[in-house]
């Protein structure tokens, strides 16, 4: 689902308001939502979105303060809901993290500064992790090679690549 | 030692200063390891069962390993450890205060004969692996944690997501994993009125400064925790070695304010050393602040040189036994709070004057 507003970012805020009983659903990207955030729901005070958005989109470190908005995806391994996740800050299991991938993305780049995972890959599960840096540092030694023109170099490599992509469909069919 | 004399002496690993680096203010250095089995709900939302059926899995793995450090660690399962013992535990930074005032059966811990190595069971995470020692030495800690960590995932499948990390039940310790820490105790700081200052700038760098026994504990007696705020996106080199300079760079400030506070406040800093020895060894009821505070000061004097007798190791070891649990382990029976300052009276008194009794006597011989 795109942002209704830019239409080509995807939208990571979604919100149900009621207006005089009447259901407006809007979908938003965090960064049209940041601007259009307080506009749209400055006239009703009663609801305190607009604190809870300000707080999501630049505020403290607290994770209740974040999605304070209506959510409806679930975990399949756990069946955890997002709002359940909000009120106790913590994840249900370790799939959590890929059902939310979305709701989390923003949370993880506020607490860390970063999304993306740099450290430790562990032998065994990260297998797959393993073999993707390899085929990536393949990848960029294949280009080299044509480059300087080097092509029997470059026909060995290309099959090494074919090789690891051939392991890698194994480990994510396994 | 066995875990028997973790749970009945004073005694644990990171109190051995005199095998640590800098510690005469790194009192102790730490690595945590959060790591998760694939899968299974996370310990906060999880049912008996699957409580049961994780620690089965984890003893199992633990049982049949080969390796040496993982198969050396001794089980403890909480169905079998008192509530008493687990306070113990806690006060010797051996398990959270959270682990030790839960009350489920299946939550547990594997523990070094030493206590350097600890790791928690069922804790906010299916494993936390733990590795303290004394003084500067992160890297070391480091380097043990790495090898159990090895071990345990040759038998479990941990939870990994090539893009984010090693995943665990907070968003806070996502991708590595890992919060490094140091305790140190700076009194020149605190004396000098820099702390405010100081510490506002470690948590500009990402780091965070906590009291004793870590989150939302207060900072009493001048001990601080200093620990990384970032676990996704560095590196577990890159962790250890920011805490390392940021520890060093404390080492040094500290050093100098020390320094000059014995030449430009020499008898103030005396007054101050001895007044608190005097209180130490005199008073006949003392609550647990008040002790830590004083504690504080006679450690200051000693490592200034202003007290002579008292070895780091002594004060490491005091300022575990007066905390409630092994106050009440030692008398053998639960106390009221107004019993226990008694009690912790007699406990300072009796191991302060003991070392002064063999100074004296070592003096003789000589």
């Amino acid at each position: 689902m795109f942002c209704d507003d830019c239409k080509h970012k995807p939208a990571t805020v979604h919100l149900t308001q009621l207006v005089n009983g009447k259901k407006f659903d809007v979908h938003l990207c965090s960064e049209c939502a940041a601007k259009k955030g307080f506009l749209l729901f400055d006239q009703d005070k009663k609801f305190s979105i607009p604190n809870f958005l300000g707080s999501f989109l630049g505020g403290g470190f607290n994770l209740q303060d974040m999605h304070s908005l209506t959510h409806d995806s679930r975990c399949q391994n756990c069946g955890m809901v997002f709002s359940d996740i909000k009120q106790t800050g913590k994840l249900g299991c370790s799939q959590c993290y890929k059902a939310f991938d979305t709701e989390l993305e923003p949370t993880l780049r506020r607490i860390h500064g970063n999304s993306r995972h740099v450290g430790k890959i562990p032998l065994r599960g990260g297998q797959k992790a393993f073999l993707k840096k390899e085929l990536d540092q393949l990848k960029s030694k294949l280009q080299q090679s044509v480059k300087e023109e080097k092509y029997e170099q470059a026909a060995e490599i290309r099959d090494q690549i074919k090789l690891l992509e051939k392991q890698i469909n194994e480990e994510e069919s396994k | 030692m066995s875990k028997n004399d973790l749970l009945n002496g004073h005694f644990v690993a990171w109190m051995d200063a005199e095998k640590g680096p800098e510690s005469d203010i790194v009192i102790s250095s730490r690595i945590r390891l959060a790591r998760n089995l694939q899968d299974i709900s996370f310990p906060y939302f999880m049912n008996a069962e699957k409580g049961n059926k994780t620690m089965q899995e984890i003893r199992e793995a633990w049982r049949q390993s080969e390796d040496q450090l993982l198969s050396s660690l001794e089980l403890l399962s909480f169905d079998n450890t008192s509530a008493w013992d687990r306070q113990i535990l806690v006060e010797k930074h051996l398990i959270s205060p959270e682990h030790g005032t839960a009350e489920e059966a299946y939550r547990g811990l594997l523990l070094s004969e030493d206590g350097s190595i600890a790791i928690m069971i069922n804790e906010e995470d299916h494993l936390r692996i733990q590795v303290m020692l004394p003084g500067l030495q992160l890297e070391k800690c480091y380097d043990l944690a790495q090898k159990i960590d090895d071990a345990l995932e040759k038998r479990l499948n941990f939870a990994f997501d090539e893009e984010r990390g090693y995943l665990t039940s907070c968003p806070t310790n996502v991708g590595t994993g890992m919060r490094a820490s140091v305790m140190l105790h700076l009194p020149g700081i605190a004396i000098s009125g820099q702390r405010n200052r100081i510490f506002q700038n470690i948590h500009q760098l990402g780091m965070a400064v906590r009291g004793l026994y870590g989150e939302g504990t207060e900072i009493i007696g001048n001990y601080v925790q200093l620990s990384n705020q970032i676990t996704l996106g560095q590196s577990e080199n890159e962790i250890i070695t920011n805490l390392g300079l940021i520890t060093r760079q404390m080492v040094e400030q500290e050093k100098i304010l020390r320094k000059s506070l014995q030449q430009e406040m020499r008898y103030q800093l005396e007054d101050r050393v001895g007044r608190a020895y005097g209180i130490l060894t005199n008073a006949r009821v003392i609550n647990s602040n008040e002790a830590l505070t004083l504690l504080s000061d006679v450690r200051l004097g000693m490592d200034l040189g202003i007290i002579k007798g008292i070895n780091p190791y002594l004060i490491n070891q005091l300022v575990v036994a007066i905390k409630p649990g092994h106050l009440q382990k030692r008398s053998g029976d639960e106390m009221e709070a107004f019993m226990r300052d008694v009690k912790r009276a007699e406990v300072i008194k009796e191991i302060l004057l003991k070392s002064k009794q063999s100074e004296i006597q070592s003096e003789k011989e000589e």
